[in-house]
Formats: structure tokens, C-alpha cells, sequence
């Protein structure tokens, strides 16, 4: 592992290789750079890079390597894992003023970027065209199409549309060992060998620096409608989400919001959500006209069945603007409940939904500790956030236990203890209970052979 | 004073409101200074990250930290966009004041800008009046135009005087009276007008037009002579004292117990003078008189959509209707969250089309002094605004701050656009005319002036 401190000389050699606008030492530049968007972890960088160059990135790369530092790729930070907290060491490398577009193929429905485009740039340019980018998390209008990439991003049309896997065609990679790749092509289809793109989706900074990223785009659906449901129990919801799966219906999205976040969101900005229920379905199905009516009138029968409380139609554009912009905002704005708030990420089989929100309530009565729920319910991929704080150890102590407990649940029902978020540092620690000894290793001896001096991102996923 | 000065200091202030920023960064796309340079310090979430640490007794506070809160606008775009409700303005205002006191910038060319612009000439109504005065006589006899060609002025000094604002004719107390009554219907209300000191110099029309306004909606208007300046300028710039004494001045010149409203319409000035009672310690005569007046400011917009003012309805509109759009002023939007107020103004005149600004809310890069501080991020921020209002493709630009009207005006001048900027409460007052036409302004002459000379 990385850690001797480079020698004076060989910081002296760094400085003296980047103009001074593009190398940030001091440390009123590098304490903003020591944390992203997860509670509790901070450590600042040694240095922040903007490369303008293959040729820079390959230089820090010998740097690094000469000197015992590390590299770490970074979009705009807004990771919730810890895998953009540097690591002592840590040269970060910046990868936000490389945001150009680089060619658009109407032809062939491809946009090709720089890594430090944001999510919303990709969007509005589809748009232009009348074309879609499905992808759309929370962050979307600040995190990265590299960060994207990195984390193998969702949001809330994951359930019918997929996650930025599914839409990456191509990408160009830096190795840790300087060598330059170009992956994948603007076909539809390719079978040949192993898909060597995927292993870098998800990677999470730790096997290469993605350098331009050809996605791929889609014909824009003509009609969109959001259905807007309450529900007195938070059970009933997720039963009727599991109904909507089994009646072989797949909406565009299908989002869970309960009481708690609801409040938190109305407080930031009142997007007209029910002020009786305990939880809410967003559902929004979009396509073709009269596909999207016929739609809509299944998903209402089957949701008639669950006693929901309410069912609204939000037709407009306008309307339906309000309450996905209320929905993107639910992490943040439940900040407001607590000095400290933990956002997990698990993702269950959508049959199992009703039982996991029944563990997830009786965990956090049995450990005394507050516990929002939203989620992506569609994909089974639920957002238990913990409303803790840092000061009370007591507390935190607890968190972590009830935290564990919904991991291993989570496992036992054959999910997984991250959805969309990665594991970075936030979970390494339970990627054991997920994967058996030899799987384990067969992930570190991936890790060896593409960055076998251990410089990118070290230290996440797993030590 | 204790009390006071630990909400005005990032080390004594309350832990849990710089405690409540989580870094998600929602706040970044909003930010002007991180847009332009992509580096984290100079975004909300790494400002934050900074007095944080300086809080924490992680780090001094530096110069380039110093230099860095001077580089934000202060333009709260980021504390609207906050889904946590970080209240960045106290956070700005107390790293300010922190950073006057530690004298880290301090400079003998600074102290002199500082001493005369900040503590000399808008401390005293007096002095800023007088300066006025002369500035009028320069301007009007062309010597302005003549600087630029005199070999002897540095350009340093002439470009400081490039940005002087052209003075108006008259000042507002030689265009209002310190009492006027509506006689054209009852009196229903009675309100303070607060005349501000830039816009008293530069454009005190724009108070006459506000004083129409009220009238012709049944206020009655107290509007003392030289009220001066309300302090904004001095809280913004760290220098709590010089802004509780003119706070206290002003709250002086009022009658307050018999007003219904004292009404503001520069945004800037509005949204320091809603908070008063933060600059008195809790339990002090100040503070309480500071309370009661902060429950009756209002901006002028807020005040007439609150109060249901009229609308006239027009006869001839046989007239060419020209396309209006509207700059939300920072301190009007983010400061106040005044964003509907001044559209159903603007959409209620039927003889304009009113046709919305795309990114109405980005600052203008006026920001108080910093165009004359940070001109190039400034500048930066005008064009980029000037490129936006040119799509609109509108003949007259709204905004209801002196400052933006200012810097946007010389912009537009500059890239010599036929484009007219104005505040809302002009059109509205301009549409009062036309729709009564011959009859005079709606005031008594009740009190006669005695304007000093
Ligand atoms: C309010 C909020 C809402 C969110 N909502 C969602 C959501 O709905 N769905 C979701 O999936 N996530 C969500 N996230 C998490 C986060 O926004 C995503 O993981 C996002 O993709 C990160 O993008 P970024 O540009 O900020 O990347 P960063 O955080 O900077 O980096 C993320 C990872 O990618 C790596 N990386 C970045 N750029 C490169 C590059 N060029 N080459 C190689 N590696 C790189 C980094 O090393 C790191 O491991 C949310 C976060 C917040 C704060
Ligand atoms: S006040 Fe304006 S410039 Fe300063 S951090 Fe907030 S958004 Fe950025
Ligand atoms: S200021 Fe608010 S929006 Fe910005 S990073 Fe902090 S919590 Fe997030």
C-alpha cells in the first residue's frame, strides 16, 4: 500500500511540470477536495490535477508511481460510498473541465463525451435532437457522465430503461499503466470476447481513467404520464409495487417516498404531496399515446387493490416537472432532520419488497434509531437513510449495528448491499457477506492485473 | 455585545448551521464562480468546506481564504438551490467580519478605497449628497467624457471613474414630499418610503414613480428627507458597527408605531433591511425597536400584490406592444424569495408583452461593489446575461435593483443595444398615467419642502 510522503524534490518535480492553473497545492484548495457526498470521511488530497491532456494523465501516472502516491479520478464528487475520499497521498485528478460534447451521430443514435460532461449536458442534448438519455439520477444535474461510468449510476427510469451499463457503447481508458484502450464500437451488437468496457463500468475509479465515453441514445417517448398514489401503510405500497411487477407491467418509474422524506421535501419546496399518507408511489409511464393510456389503466386497477388512500394524474409537463424535481431533491432535503444522515443502498428480488420495509421498520424499533425510507421500488432498490449523529457515539454505534443487520437481510433474500451507490469505502467491510472466499479473490486478482502497482483509487471496494 | 458579534464570527457561531451542509454539491450548478471555473473552492460546498475548518480550528484564516470571500458574489443563488436549508448568508456574513477584523487584506490602497468609500462617504447622507452634487456638475458640464483623453490621470483612476454612475437631475427629496396624501380616494394605508441612497442619487425616479404608485393604490407616504443609507453595503462588507449606526439612524427617522408598512423597492437594500434586529444583541431596547421594524418592511412588489392593487384597465390597444423581460435581481429572488410578485405586476400591463428571461435568477455580476472589485468575473457574468436578454429579443429589460439596472444598462450600451432598462414600478406608474390621462399626479401638496441647498 501506498505510504511514504513523496520527497520534497519530487514535489518540487510536480510543480514544476504543470502550469500553476492547473495544480492545486495549497491547502484552501485541497480541504474541499477531502470529502464527497458520504457523512464521516475526510482526508485531503496531496494535490489536484486538471489534466488538459492523455500526455498529462500519463505523466502523473510515472509520477505517482516514482513517488508512492496515488491517483484518484474524480466527476463532481457527489459519489455517497467515499469513493471519491482521497486517501493519504492522493493526487486527485479532476476530471471536470473536460466536459466537451464531442460528436453527436444522428445516424447511428450515439453522443460521444468527455468524461466531465454532466449527466443533465447528455440530456438536454438528446433532447435537442428528440432523442432520450435515460439515465437520470438524483445528482444528475451536477454529477458526471465519468462519475456516472464509475459508479454505474441509476435513477428512477432504471426500471424500464436500465443503468448506464446499458447505455455505455464505447469507452476510452488510461490503464494505471499509461497504456491508452478504446472499447466497444457504435454497434448494436458484440460478441467478441470477453467485454472488457463492462469491467471498467462500476469500477469505481480503481481500474482505469475513462477519457471520452460513447453512449448511446434513444428515440424520445411521445407521451409521458405520472400517476401520484398515497397509501396508509408503508407495506401496502410495496405490495402494490410487487403486484405491478407480477402483472408483467413495467412503467418508466417507480419511485416509493415515505412519510418522513415527504415532509422533508414539502419543507424545501411543497410539491403537493398528500399531507395524510404514510407513504407514496411516483409511477410514470411513458411511450406511445395509446400505449401509455392503456398503461395507465392497468397500473390503476391493480393499484385499487392495495386500499391506496388517493391516486392523482399529473398529465402536464409542468406538473409532472414538479414532482420528479421534489423526488431528486429527497436525500438532501432529509438532511434537515438530523445533524448526521447515513444514505443506504440495498437492492432486493421486488417479490421480497413487503418483507424488507417490514425488517427495515423492525430494526430501527429495536435499535431505538430513526430510519426515512425512499426508494427506486420498481428496480427493489431501497434508500434506508438513517437520521444519526456524528457527536453521539452512543447513537452511531447503534446505527452501524442496525445498519449490518439490514445488509445481511438484504443478502439473505438474495439482494445486494448496493444498488447504484458502489461500495467505495462506506462498505467494504461487507462486501464479504456477499461474495465467498475464492469470489473475493477473483475480484482482487482483476484489480492486480490491470494496476498492478495498486495507484488508482486504492483502498476501495476492498483493501 | 457578546451575543451579537458570536453570529457575526465563524468561531463562536452556532456549530450546527455550518454543521448542516452535507456536501452533496445540489448547490453547484447554481453557483456563478464554480460554473465558470469548475474548481471547488470556489463553489458553496467548498466555501463551506473552508470556514468549516476554520471553525474547527483546522485551519487560520488566510488571505487566500480572505480573497475567496471576496471572490462569492454573495449572491445566495446557492442558498435557494439548498434542499438542506443552509443558511449561507449568515455563514458569508460572519467570514466577512471575521476577515475585517484579522486586517488579512488590509493594504494601504484597500484602506484608502475601503475608508472612503465604505466608512466616509456612504456613512453620512450628507456627504454622499454633497458628492452627488459634484459628480452632477462634472458629469453635466462633460468633463466625464473628457477624462479618458487627459494624458496626466493614471488608467487606473480613469477606469474608476468610467464606472461612476451618471447622477440624476434631481435628488428624492426635491421630488417627494416628506408627507403625501392620495386625493383621488380614501386613505387605507400609511407607509414609510425608504429612498436608499444609491438609488436616491441615481435614480430617484424611480422613488417618485414609487410614491405614484402607492398613492394611486390609497397609501399615504411618509418620506423623510435624507434617510441615507440603510447600511447593506457596510453588512456585506464586514463592517458590523458603521451598520448598526445607520440601522439606528434610519429606524430614527421614522415614525414607525403609526406605519402600516415601510416600503422598500431595491432588492439590495430590502433584503438587509428585513434583518435589522440581527445586527442588536437579544434583550436590548435596539433589538426590540429592530423586531417591530422588520415585521413592517416590505418590498414594493410584495406590498401591492399583498395589499390587491389596482388595475386600470387600458382603452386603446390599438398600440404596438413591446416585449418586456425581467432580471430576477439576486437580493429580490435568493435574498427575499420575491420571484412571483413582480411578474403578475409585470403580466398585469396590457400594453407590453411580457416574455420570460432564461436564466433570470444567474447574477448579473453587479453584486453590490464587486463589478469594481472582481470586474473581470463580473464582466464575465454581464455578457453572458446580455446574451441571454438579446434572445428574448425584447426592447426593455425589468429588474428592481439599482445595481443590476446600472451594470446592465452600461453592458447594453456597451455592445450598443437599442434595449431600455427599467424598473417594474416605473412601467406599472407610467401605466397609471396613461390610463388616467390629464389627471396630476394623485397627491395632496400638503407639506411645502425646505430643501437645503
Ligand atoms: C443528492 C444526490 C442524489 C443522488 N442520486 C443518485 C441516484 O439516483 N442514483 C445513483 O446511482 N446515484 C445517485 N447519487 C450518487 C452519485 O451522484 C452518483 O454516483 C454519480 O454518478 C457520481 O458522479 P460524480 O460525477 O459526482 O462522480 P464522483 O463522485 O466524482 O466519482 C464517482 C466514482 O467515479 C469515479 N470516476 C469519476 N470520474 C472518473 C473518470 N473519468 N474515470 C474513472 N473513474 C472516474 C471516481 O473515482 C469515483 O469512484 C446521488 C448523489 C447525491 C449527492
Ligand atoms: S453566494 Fe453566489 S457566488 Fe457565493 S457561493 Fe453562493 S452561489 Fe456561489
Ligand atoms: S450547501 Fe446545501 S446544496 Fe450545497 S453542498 Fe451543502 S448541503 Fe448540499
Amino acid at each position: 500500500m501506498v505510504s511514504k510522503e513523496p520527497t520534497d524534490e519530487a514535489l518540487r518535480s510536480l510543480i514544476d511540470h504543470f502550469p500553476k492553473s492547473s495544480l492545486l497545492i495549497s491547502k484552501e484548495d485541497l480541504i474541499p477536495y477531502s470529502f464527497d457526498a458520504t457523512a464521516t470521511f475526510y482526508q485531503p488530497p496531496l494535490a489536484v490535477l486538471f489534466p488538459s491532456s492523455i500526455a498529462d494523465i500519463q505523466w502523473i501516472l510515472q509520477w505517482a508511481k516514482a513517488n508512492h502516491a496515488c491517483i484518484l479520478p474524480r466527476g463532481s464528487g457527489t459519489s455517497l460510498s467515499g469513493a471519491v475520499v482521497p486517501q493519504k497521498n492522493s493526487i486527485v485528478l479532476s476530471m471536470a473541465k473536460w466536459n466537451k460534447i464531442l460528436e453527436i451521430d444522428r445516424n447511428n443514435l450515439t453522443i460521444l463525451v468527455e468524461p466531465g460532461v454532466t449527466t443533465q449536458s447528455v440530456q438536454e442534448e438528446a433532447d435537442k435532437l428528440s432523442l432520450f438519455y435515460p439515465p437520470d439520477p438524483g445528482s444528475y444535474k451536477i454529477s458526471t457522465i465519468g462519475g456516472n461510468v464509475g459508479h454505474n449510476s441509476g435513477g428512477i427510469r432504471g426500471l424500464k430503461y436500465g443503468v448506464t451499463r446499458n447505455y455505455v457503447l464505447g469507452l476510452e481508458v488510461i490503464l494505471p499503466t499509461g497504456q491508452l484502450l478504446w472499447l466497444g464500437n457504435k454497434c448494436m451488437k458484440d460478441s467478441a470476447g470477453y467485454s472488457l468496457k463492462d469491467l471498467f463500468i462500476g469500477s469505481e475509479g480503481t481500474l482505469g481513467i475513462v477519457s471520452k465515453v460513447l453512449l448511446r441514445l434513444i428515440p424520445k417517448p411521445q407521451e409521458r404520464q405520472v400517476i401520484l398514489a398515497s397509501f396508509s401503510t408503508l407495506e401496502a405500497a410495496a405490495e402494490a409495487t410487487s403486484a405491478i411487477i407480477n402483472a408483467a407491467l413495467i412503467p418508466s418509474a417507480l419511485e416509493f417516498l415515505d412519510r418522513k422524506t415527504i415532509d422533508c421535501i414539502e419543507q424545501y419546496n411543497p410539491a403537493g404531496f398528500p399531507k395524510e399518507s404514510e407513504a407514496v408511489l411516483l409511477i410514470e409511464s411513458d411511450g406511445h399515446p395509446q400505449a401509455v393510456r392503456d398503461e395507465i389503466v392497468c397500473i390503476l386497477k391493480v393499484l385499487q387493490l392495495y386500499n391506496p388512500l388517493d391516486i392523482k394524474i399529473a398529465e402536464e409537463p409542468k406538473d409532472q416537472e414538479q414532482l420528479w424535481k421534489a423526488r431528486k431533491v429527497a436525500f438532501s432535503a432529509l438532511a434537515r432532520k438530523a445533524p448526521t444522515v447515513l444514505l443506504e443502498d440495498i437492492t432486493v428480488p421486488r417479490s421480497a419488497l413487503a418483507e424488507m420495509i417490514r425488517k427495515i421498520q423492525q430494526i430501527s424499533s429495536q435499535y431505538g434509531v430513526e430510519i426515512a425510507v425512499y426508494a427506486h421500488m420498481g428496480d427493489g432498490n431501497l434508500h434506508p437513510v438513517f437520521l444519526a449523529d456524528e457527536q453521539n457515539e452512543d447513537l452511531m454505534e447503534k446505527v452501524y449495528r442496525a445498519m449490518k443487520e439490514i445488509f445481511l437481510y438484504a443478502i439473505k433474500l438474495g439482494g445486494t448491499i448496493t444498488g447504484e451507490h458502489g461500495v467505495g469505502l462506506a462498505k467494504k467491510e461487507f462486501l464479504a457477506y456477499q461474495y465467498n472466499k475464492e469470489e473475493f479473490q477473483l475480484l482482487k486478482s482483476i484489480k492486480k492485473i490491470l494496476d498492478p502497482d495498486n495507484l488508482l483509487n486504492p483502498g476501495k471496494i476492498f483493501d | 455585545m457578546n451575543n451579537l458579534n458570536s453570529r457575526f464570527s465563524l468561531l463562536s457561531l452556532d456549530p450546527t448551521i455550518i454543521q448542516k451542509c452535507i456536501h452533496c454539491g445540489m448547490c453547484l450548478p447554481s453557483c456563478p464562480t464554480y460554473q465558470e471555473t469548475k474548481i471547488e473552492r470556489n463553489s458553496p460546498r467548498g466555501r463551506i468546506s473552508l470556514m468549516r475548518a476554520i471553525a474547527e480550528k483546522r485551519m487560520d484564516l488566510t488571505e487566500l481564504f480572505a480573497h475567496e470571500l471576496y471572490f462569492c458574489l454573495g449572491c445566495l443563488a446557492c442558498q435557494t438551490a439548498c434542499p438542506v436549508g443552509v443558511d449561507y448568508k449568515t455563514l458569508f456574513e460572519a467570514s466577512r467580519q471575521d476577515i475585517e477584523k484579522s486586517q488579512i487584506l488590509n493594504n494601504p490602497l484597500r484602506q484608502i478605497a475601503r475608508t472612503a468609500l465604505i466608512r466616509f462617504l456612504f456613512r453620512s447622507s450628507f456627504r454622499l449628497r454633497t458628492f452627488g452634487k459634484m459628480l452632477r456638475v462634472y458629469q453635466s458640464i462633460g468633463l466625464d467624457r473628457l477624462v479618458p483623453y487627459l494624458p496626466f490621470i493614471p488608467a487606473k483612476l480613469k477606469d474608476m471613474m468610467a464606472q461612476l454612475p451618471p447622477i440624476a437631475s434631481h435628488f428624492s427629496s426635491e421630488l417627494i414630499q416628506p408627507r403625501e396624501t392620495p386625493f383621488h380616494t380614501k386613505v387605507r394605508w400609511k407607509v414609510g418610503l425608504l429612498t436608499g441612497c444609491v438609488q436616491d442619487l441615481v435614480y430617484s425616479k424611480i422613488n417618485r414613480d414609487t410614491v405614484d404608485v402607492l398613492l394611486y393604490n390609497g397609501c399615504e407616504v411618509i418620506c423623510p428627507p435624507h434617510q441615507g443609507c440603510c447600511g447593506s453595503l457596510h453588512a456585506h462588507n464586514g463592517e458590523l458597527k458603521t451598520a448598526q449606526l445607520l440601522a439606528q439612524k434610519l429606524m430614527d427617522a421614522f415614525p414607525l408605531n403609526e406605519l402600516d408598512a415601510l416600503i422598500t423597492n431595491a432588492a439590495g437594500c430590502g433584503s438587509h433591511l428585513k434583518h435589522f434586529s440581527n445586527l442588536f444583541p437579544p434583550g436590548t431596547p435596539w433589538r426590540k425597536k429592530a423586531e417591530e421594524w422588520d415585521k413592517k418592511v416590505f418590498d414594493i412588489h410584495e406590498w401591492l400584490v399583498k395589499i390587491g392593487f389596482s388595475k386600470p384597465k387600458l382603452t386603446d390597444t390599438s398600440q404596438p406592444q413591446p416585449v418586456v423581460t425581467y432580471h430576477d435581481a439576486c437580493h429580490l429572488c435568493h435574498g427575499q424569495k420575491i420571484k412571483n410578485e413582480p411578474r403578475i405586476i409585470l403580466n398585469s400591463l396590457p400594453f407590453i408583452r411580457f416574455v420570460e428571461l432564461e436564466e433570470s435568477d444567474h447574477c448579473c455580476g453587479s453584486a453590490g461593489i464587486y463589478n469594481i472589485l472582481q470586474p473581470e468575473m463580473a464582466h464575465k457574468l454581464l455578457n453572458k446575461k446580455i446574451a441571454k436578454i438579446k434572445q428574448t429579443a425584447a426592447s426593455i429589460l425589468c429588474t428592481a435593483n439599482p445595481g443590476c439596472l446600472l451594470f446592465i444598462e452600461k453592458g447594453l450600451k456597451k455592445q450598443q443595444l437599442n434595449i431600455q432598462t427599467v424598473h417594474p414600478i416605473s412601467l406599472l406608474a407610467q401605466w397609471y398615467k396613461m390610463a388616467n390621462p390629464g389627471e396630476p399626479t394623485p397627491q395632496k401638496n400638503q407639506e411645502k419642502l425646505a430643501i437645503p441647498k
